[in-house]
């Protein structure tokens, strides 16, 4: 067969393409940012709702003192530190309604300083 | 770790273990116990925990009584015939303010109060409450160390400190205490830790955890005769950690609902057709030879 330029460009373009598609298929979903504000005694937004498998990242910050993060059916956990922006990495396996918390303990409200993260499909 | 009911509590006892007695109070206010000089005379003894009593709370839909309940409490421990060899209070003396002067008059109202107990001894421990905003500097001006040990009739007692750093964690260098401060017990020896928080992970959803409490536990694990009593969910409360018992106690101010039971954790609102339901102090009878403790809940009556 006559090897023309033609024929490497077009050879190249499927290849190219080709390669394409399977990093494209394999390439981890986008993990979703959310950003969370804490404060005494409440977190803002006080439901964040996200995806089964869907990686999440939360973007905490203190608006006063300093408080705790805590989504112990995920296991993750994090100080909030005023001045700081903390992060928490994970991807929910289950779905369902899960409770996290302020677990530094920030004065009279602090037992009410929760919120609920709701998993679906 | 297990969550134990009524039943495998009682299974327990022909192995050694603890024991409690029905919620339905064992010992009548004022009545004694048959058998008490016996029970003196073989080294056996009784004490009584008292917890939550949220002294400076107001909410008359939670407590209409919220001035009257500890008070009461008082006068119920000082009518038993028996009076225990010592009292202990396991935490959340006061209820929280933000106020520091306000936090200080309210634990020298509590003393006050307690002080009227006939029992002269009397072991106080804080609570998240007392002692977190301000790493107890005034409950240890008013009560002493946050953290120490006693013995009483050949039992080891410790009092752990789970609240007055504010992330609820125990801290290496009282871990380290703790360390040092069990070497001096036998391995089989009788050994009691009062604490205000759950060692282990009740339900953090509703900060009913401590931190670091699985390395208290593991530092109590070569002990084969431990029991634990704290406070902080303001119910009647028991769950095993391997051989380790822990028993909550009830509050004297106001109930919180099981865990989980609910959406969110709040108090139980007050039952005008059963005052004061759900609140209480326990009795604990000490059997030293057997390291087993019965267990029997009181209630503080209206009057």
């Amino acid at each position: 067969m006559r090897i023309t330029l033609r024929t490497i460009v077009i050879a190249y373009a499927v290849i190219g393409v080709a390669v394409c598609t399977v990093v494209v298929c394999s390439a981890s979903p986008k993990e979703k940012v959310v950003k969370l504000a804490a404060k005494k005694f409440e977190f803002s937004p006080a439901e964040i709702t996200v995806k089964k498998g869907e990686p999440v990242v939360l973007e905490i910050n203190s608006e006063d003192v300093k408080h705790g993060f805590t989504l112990p059916d995920f296991g993750v956990r994090t100080d909030i530190n005023p001045g700081t922006v903390n992060r928490v990495a994970f991807t929910p396996d289950k779905t369902g309604r899960f409770t996290f918390a302020c677990d530094v303990f920030c004065g009279g409200g602090h037992e009410e300083m929760s919120g609920t993260l709701n998993v679906t499909e | 770790m297990n969550k134990m009911d009524r039943r495998d509590f009682m299974k327990l006892a022909g192995l050694g273990g603890v024991v409690f007695a029905s919620g339905l109070g064992v010992r009548a206010v004022g009545a004694s116990k048959p058998g008490d000089e016996l029970r003196a005379a073989k080294g056996e003894f009784y004490f009584v925990q008292l917890s939550d009593t949220h002294w400076g709370f107001d909410g008359p839909s939670v407590n209409p009584d919220s001035q009257g309940s500890l008070k009461k409490a008082v006068a119920a421990v000082n009518s038993l015939e028996e009076q225990p060899d010592f009292v202990v209070f396991t935490g959340d003396l006061t209820h929280i303010t933000e106020d520091a002067r306000l936090r200080r008059d309210r634990l020298a109202q509590f003393r006050d109060i307690v002080g009227s107990l006939k029992a002269k001894t009397i072991h106080f421990m804080a609570g998240e409450h007392d002692a977190s905003l301000d790493r107890g500097d005034a409950f240890q001006d008013f009560f002493g160390r946050l953290n120490y040990s006693f013995d009483h009739k050949e039992v080891h007692f410790v009092v752990v400190d789970n609240v007055s750093d504010p992330s609820a964690t125990v801290g290496v260098k009282q871990l380290e205490w703790l360390q040092s401060d069990l070497s001096r017990v036998r391995k089989d020896g009788p050994l009691v830790v009062l604490t205000h928080r759950p060692l282990f992970d009740l339900y953090p959803q509703w900060d009913w955890s401590t931190r670091d409490g699985s390395a208290v536990i593991n530092a109590l694990m070569p002990y084969k005769n431990v029991t634990v009593f704290y406070g902080h969910i303001h119910q009647e409360h028991h769950f095993m950690t391997g051989h380790i018992a822990h028993h909550a106690a009830k509050s004297l101010m106001f109930p919180l609902p099981a865990p989980g039971s609910v959406p969110k954790r709040a108090p139980v609102p007050w039952d005008v057709s059963a005052p004061y339901k759900g609140l209480g102090f326990r009795d604990v009878e000490a059997d030293v030879r057997n390291a087993r403790y019965e267990i029997a809940e009181m209630t503080i009556s209206k009057a």
